[in-house]
C-alpha cells in the first residue's frame, strides 16, 4: 500500500485541508486509529448482552397472552431494526464511494453487506419462531414479513455482486450504484407490499402490540437493542480491518508476483 | 438525436436479423404459461383465477432471459467501449437500448399473450385488462433489466446474477401488474393499481438509463 502523497495544490486558498475525514481515508491510519476501539466496544457489547439476557430471561414477566414466547421479541425487535439500520449504513457508504471515492466507504460497504444479511435472516427466523405459537403458522404473507424477505434477497444479491468481481475497486463502484438503486426502491417495495397484503389479508391477523408496553418489558428491550447495535458496530469495525488487511495482502502478492516475473 | 436514432435502429435491426432470437423468447413465454396447467391440473376455474399471475410470471421470466443480450455482445466486440467515448451521452445510448429492448423483447410477448389467454381460460374482459397492464408494466421491467444487465456486464459470471439482483426490485411491478388485472378490492382498486403501475414505469424509464450508464462506466476502467 503506497504512502499517501501530498496532492499538488493549486494555491494556498484552494488547497484542500487535511481534515480528519481526509486522513481517515488512508486505510493504514484508519486501522491504527480504530483498532483501540475494538476491545472496549466488544467488552461493552458483552456486558450489555449479559445484562439484557438476564433481564430478558429472569427479570421480565411472561406475557399474559403470549406466555414465554414474548421473550423472542428481545432478539427479534433489535435484529429487525438492524436489518434496516445496516442498509442505511451501506447506502451512506455508497454515497461516500460515489461522491468522494472515499476508500474506507468501499470497505465499510463491503463489510456491512453480510452482517446485514445475517441480521435480516435472524429477524425473519425469530419472527417465524414467534409466529408459530402465536399466529399458528411459521410464515404469513403479511406486509412486514414480506418486505423483510425482499430486503434479505437484496442483501444476498449485493453479497453475490461483490463476489462476482475480481477487482474489488471496480466492484465497489458498481455495488454502490446497486445499493443506491435498492435504497430508492425499498420504500416503494414496502409501500406496494403493504398495499398488497392489506388487500389479500383479513386484518384480524395483526394484533397491534398496544401502545402501552409495561416498563418491565421495555427495559430488556432497550438493553438488547443497544447490545445488538453495539454488536453490529464492533463486527463492522473488525470486518473493515479484515478487509483492509485482505486488500493489503492482495497488493503484496501482486507485487511479489511482479518481482518474481522479472 | 441522430445518434440516438442510429443506436435504436441498430438494436432493432440486430434483433430482427439475429436469427430467431425473438421467436425463441415468444416460445419460452408461451411454454412457461402452458406448462402451468400440467403442474396444477386442468381445472378451468383454478386456471382462470391464476391466469393473470401466470401471464405476468411468464413475461417476467422471458424478459429476464433476454437480459444477457442487452450489453454482453456489445462489450465483447468493443462497441460498448466506443459508446463510452461517443459524443452521445452513455445514458442516451442506454435509453435507446432500453426502448429497443422493450420493442423486441416485451412487445412480441404482449402480441403473443392472446394464445396464453386462450390456454388459461381467461374471459375477454380479463384479457383486455391483462393486455393493458402488460403494456403499462413491461417498460418498468425493461428499465430494471437494463440496470441489472449493466451492473453485471463487466463480470465474467454475470449470467444468472442479473435476474437475482433485479427480481426483488421488480416485486412492486408484479404486485401492481397483477393487482390491475384481478381486482381483489373492487374496480377502483384496480384503477389505483393501474395508475401506480404507470407511475412506476415512467419513473423507472426516466431514471434507469442514468443508473445503468453509471454502472457501465464505473464497472470499466
Amino acid at each position: 500500500m503506497p504512502s499517501p502523497k501530498p496532492r499538488p495544490s493549486m494555491s494556498i486558498e484552494t488547497a484542500p485541508k487535511m481534515s480528519w475525514w481526509n486522513r481517515l481515508a488512508h486505510p493504514g491510519q484508519f486501522v491504527q486509529w480504530t483498532r483501540p476501539l475494538v476491545l472496549p466496544l466488544a467488552l461493552a457489547t458483552a456486558v450489555l448482552f449479559v445484562a439484557g439476557l438476564w433481564f430478558a430471561f429472569f427479570n421480565s414477566p411472561a406475557d399474559y397472552q403470549m406466555g414465554d414466547t414474548v421473550r423472542i421479541m428481545y432478539v427479534h425487535v433489535p435484529t429487525a431494526w438492524l436489518s434496516q439500520f445496516v442498509y442505511a449504513t451501506m447506502a451512506v457508504s455508497a454515497l461516500g464511494t460515489l461522491i468522494w471515492r472515499h476508500p474506507m466507504a468501499d470497505v465499510s460497504m463491503k463489510a456491512a453487506a453480510p452482517l446485514g444479511a445475517v441480521f435480516t435472516a435472524m429477524a425473519l427466523f425469530t419472527g417465524s419462531l414467534w409466529g408459530r405459537p402465536t399466529w399458528g403458522t411459521f410464515w404469513e404473507w403479511d406486509g412486514r414479513m414480506t418486505s423483510t424477505l425482499v430486503l434479505l434477497f437484496i442483501y444476498l444479491g449485493i453479497v453475490a455482486l461483490w463476489r462476482a468481481f475480481d477487482d474489488q475497486l471496480r466492484a465497489a463502484r458498481v455495488v454502490a450504484v446497486f445499493t443506491l438503486v435498492g435504497a430508492i426502491n425499498i420504500p416503494i417495495i414496502k409501500f406496494s407490499v403493504d398495499w398488497w397484503s392489506t388487500l389479500h389479508q383479513p386484518a384480524s391477523v395483526f394484533r397491534p402490540d398496544g401502545p402501552t408496553m409495561p416498563g418491565s418489558i421495555l427495559t430488556p428491550l432497550f438493553v438488547m437493542f443497544f447490545a445488538f447495535t453495539l454488536l453490529f458496530i464492533t463486527l463492522q469495525l473488525i470486518a473493515m480491518h479484515t478487509e483492509v488487511r485482505r486488500r493489503r495482502i492482495t497488493t503484496l502478492e501482486r507485487r511479489a508476483a511482479r518481482e518474481g516475473a522479472k | 438525436m441522430s445518434g440516438f436514432g442510429a443506436v435504436l435502429g441498430r438494436e432493432i435491426r440486430l434483433s430482427l436479423r439475429g436469427g430467431g432470437e425473438m421467436l425463441t423468447l415468444v416460445l419460452f413465454f408461451i411454454i412457461v404459461g402452458a406448462i402451468v396447467p400440467f403442474a396444477v391440473g386442468p381445472d378451468k376455474d383454478l386456471l382462470q383465477r391464476i391466469a393473470p399471475g401466470v401471464v405476468w410470471i411468464a413475461a417476467f421470466l422471458a424478459m429476464l432471459l433476454g437480459l444477457e443480450k442487452l450489453f454482453g455482445p456489445d462489450r465483447a466486440d468493443g462497441t460498448l467501449a466506443l459508446y463510452r467515448l461517443a459524443d452521445l451521452p452513455l445514458s442516451a445510448v442506454v435509453a435507446a437500448k432500453v426502448i429497443a429492448h422493450w420493442l423486441t423483447a416485451a412487445l412480441p410477448l404482449i402480441l403473443a399473450s392472446p394464445i396464453l389467454a386462450l390456454l388459461l381460460a381467461m374471459d375477454l374482459a380479463a384479457f383486455w385488462r391483462t393486455l393493458f397492464s402488460l403494456l403499462l408494466g413491461t417498460p418498468a421491467l425493461a428499465g430494471f433489466g437494463a440496470i441489472g444487465a449493466a451492473l453485471t456486464v463487466a463480470t465474467r459470471r454475470g449470467g444468472l446474477l442479473a435476474p437475482i439482483l433485479i427480481a426483488p426490485l421488480c416485486v412492486p411491478v408484479l404486485i401492481f401488474g397483477v393487482g390491475a388485472i384481478a381486482p381483489v378490492g373492487g374496480p377502483e382498486q384496480a384503477q389505483a393499481a393501474l395508475l401506480f403501475l404507470a407511475a412506476l414505469s415512467l419513473t423507472v424509464l426516466a431514471l434507469s438509463p442514468f443508473a445503468a450508464a453509471l454502472a457501465i462506466d464505473w464497472g470499466e476502467d
